[in-house]
């Protein structure tokens, strides 16, 4: 008797409630819209990740690699109960948030990665992912870590998450931090913004096509290397430079 | 008393810098000396203002003389708070002016990114008095807020007024390749849209997040000569023509009335009477805009606008780039980025670039007067300078 090996592997299906897009202004007056994406779009935003796994700066390799992994493990039929949203701005990729239903009471956040920084292009992507989970999935709580201290200020400072150390998180079995719907609640008029119904020409705009983003984090300059190469006889860190230059160049 | 000019200027870029902070201080000083033609220095001033706090490092100045093959120069710190920069200008204009030295570099540089927000500002509360405001908690942002909301009540200043200094610097520093901050933001983003409020919460009210400036890592660079050495140098000449320097009460609340920065006052009419001109003349200036609400009172006390009007030129866009006085062409301390010590020399650094005509995108037209105020402490330590292109 034949066996369908890979009716075996995938996760059991279990569609997930959807979120409704939703928009907002951000500081520099420009407009973001933030939507669930289902498999077929996934594809579209893998090569936008994979360059930051090369940026070693604020943590952006370790987040990148493992949203690369677990981008590509929705899209192969390897994670279970998995969701992306992404926010757009004129149709570029801003950020990417994911996440999981681990039962119907319980969401485990994944990742928040800002293709582009600043304006709080990050955080307003992490609200909307919490919005998600506790408004729309109706989890009692969401289980969440921060690989950078600037998640962290995001994250458990500004919504003051509770401690839920004895539970290890999927993210590298660390102890996790949790958001209840309480907390949502006392952070809803501050951290928490949007507008629906998004426009309708606004919405198909971000639903023709998810764009490069125009200004990703690139890895750091070292803005010094000519100076220290004077007075380091090994030249080691014009070298760096040369290399790390050479790298962006031939990525360009 | 000589005559003294500025040969030559360096800068890094403001953001954080992962590099020990007498590189940071020794880049743009190298910059500034092939800027000049110069290998050779009488003195080096390092303006900082925590690196014994901040970066477990004193005696700086030791290390960036060694580190820039100036031994066996003179080399010696100054430390003045937020005024570091301006105040080691002053130092070494006098000993060039003095005739004791014909040649003084003077480098600017901080690290503050080094430590987390919460610790950079605790840091720099310490400039405030130690007994009576520092002990309850005070800090910069909310003496800023305290005196702003005096200010909005005295002279009708809005918290519209504030932003659009924020979008008028964080604009202007679009311009400058060594700015910190390359966003743009707009009023509506800022305060009108719905999302206003997240993307620009209160801070210490009324003042935002916006109207901060960032916490910024980074150096700057001047070379001051004398007359004689200034003729050798194939560089357009820019004579640091006046300084003036004043202090106010250590307490802000001894104050008599708190919404004057007397010292600002009195230390730009200083340096307006030894360069024998009016603040009417000034072509560009860079003022200390760690908070917006101080561009607006700075540009009222050092005279460009009566006491109380600041804003309103503001509004009728006397302050643009494009305006009759431009201030803070390089994006100010808010756009620009603001590493304490280095400030008051990067501000100088941006003028003297501004006088020559080498501002780029940011140039003012036909600038030949320009001016900067560093404010230290919160108003109780202040150095202006004004420098005059002279060829």
């Amino acid at each position: 008797m034949a066996v369908d090996l890979e009716k075996i592997l995938r996760p059991v299906d279990n569609p997930l409630k959807p979120f409704e897009p939703k928009y907002m202004t951000l500081a520099s007056g420009e407009t973001m819209v933030i939507r669930q994406i289902d498999r077929d779009e996934v594809a579209d935003v893998l090569p936008y990740i994979e360059p930051l796994q090369h940026v070693e700066r604020d943590y952006y390799d370790v987040v990148a690699a493992r949203v690369f992994a677990e981008l590509l493990g929705y899209y192969r039929y390897r994670m279970q109960d998995e969701y992306v949203l992404v926010a757009q701005i004129k149709g570029e990729l801003a950020a990417v948030v994911n996440g999981r239903q681990v039962s119907p009471d319980l969401g485990m956040s994944l990742h928040t990665i800002a293709l582009r920084r600043g304006l709080r292009i990050g955080a307003h992507a992490f609200a909307a992912k919490m919005e998600y989970h506790i408004d729309v999935l109706g989890h009692k709580e969401v289980l969440i870590v921060a690989e950078s201290p600037i998640g962290f200020r995001r994250w458990m400072i500004e919504y003051q998450l509770e401690k839920r150390f004895e539970t290890s998180h999927e993210l590298g079995g660390v102890p996790s931090w949790a958001l209840t719907k309480e907390l949502f609640d006392r952070a809803r008029s501050t951290l928490v913004v949007g507008r629906r119904p998004v426009p309708p020409d606004l919405l198909a705009q971000a639903e023709a096509a998810i764009l490069p983003p125009s200004d990703p984090p690139t890895p750091p300059a070292d803005l010094l290397a000519a100076t220290r190469s004077l007075y380091d006889p090994t030249a080691t860190a014009l070298i760096a430079q040369r290399n790390l230059l050479g790298r962006e160049a031939d990525r360009a | 008393m000589r005559e003294v000019y500025v040969a030559g200027i360096g800068i890094t870029t403001f953001t954080r810098l992962e590099y020990p902070l007498s590189e940071i201080a020794a880049y743009p000083a190298m910059m500034a000396l092939k800027d000049a033609g110069i290998t050779d220095v009488d003195h080096l001033y390092v303006a900082n203002m925590g690196s014994a706090r901040v970066n477990h490092q004193t005696a700086l100045a030791s290390a960036v003389v060694d580190s820039l093959s100036l031994t066996p120069a003179g080399a010696a710190v100054v430390e003045n708070g937020p005024a570091s920069g301006a105040s080691a200008i002053k130092a070494g204009f006098a000993a060039v002016a003095s005739g004791m030295h014909d040649v003084v570099l003077v480098t600017g540089a901080e690290r503050m990114r080094e430590v987390n927000n919460l610790e950079a500002t605790d840091f720099i509360a310490t400039l405030t008095h130690p007994l009576a405001e520092y002990i309850y908690g005070v800090t910069l942002p909310s003496h800023a807020a305290m005196f702003t909301r005096l200010y909005m009540e005295k002279y009708g200043v809005t918290e519209r007024h504030l932003a659009m200094v924020a979008v008028k610097n964080q604009n202007n520093a679009m311009l400058n390749e060594f700015a910190h901050l390359h966003q743009p933001i707009t009023i509506e983003g800022i305060l009108d849209s719905p999302e206003a409020m997240t993307n620009n919460p209160y801070v210490a009210e009324p003042l935002r997040f916006f109207d901060a400036c960032p916490v910024s890592d980074g150096g700057a660079a001047v070379i001051l000569v004398s007359e004689d050495v200034a003729k050798t140098i194939d560089r357009p000449l820019v004579r640091l023509a006046g300084i003036g320097q004043a202090t106010d009460t250590h307490a802000v609340h001894e104050r008599e009335e708190p919404t004057d920065l007397l010292a600002v006052r009195r230390a730009a009419a200083q340096s307006f009477e030894m360069a024998g001109l009016t603040p009417q003349e000034v072509d560009v200036a860079e003022l200390h805009d760690a908070f917006t609400i101080l561009e607006i009172v700075e540009s009222e006390e050092v005279g460009f606008f009566p006491k109380g009007e600041g804003h309103i030129a503001l509004e009728k866009g006397e302050t643009a780039l494009d305006g009759s006085l431009p201030i803070n062409p390089s994006g100010g301390l808010k756009g620009k980025g603001h590493p304490v010590g280095a400030t008051g020399v990067a501000q100088a650094h941006e003028i003297v670039a501004q006088l020559r005509g080498e501002a780029g995108d940011r140039q003012v037209e036909g600038a030949r007067v320009g001016f900067t105020c560093n404010f230290g402490g919160f108003g109780n330590n202040v150095v202006c300078l004004t420098f005059v292109r002279e060829d």
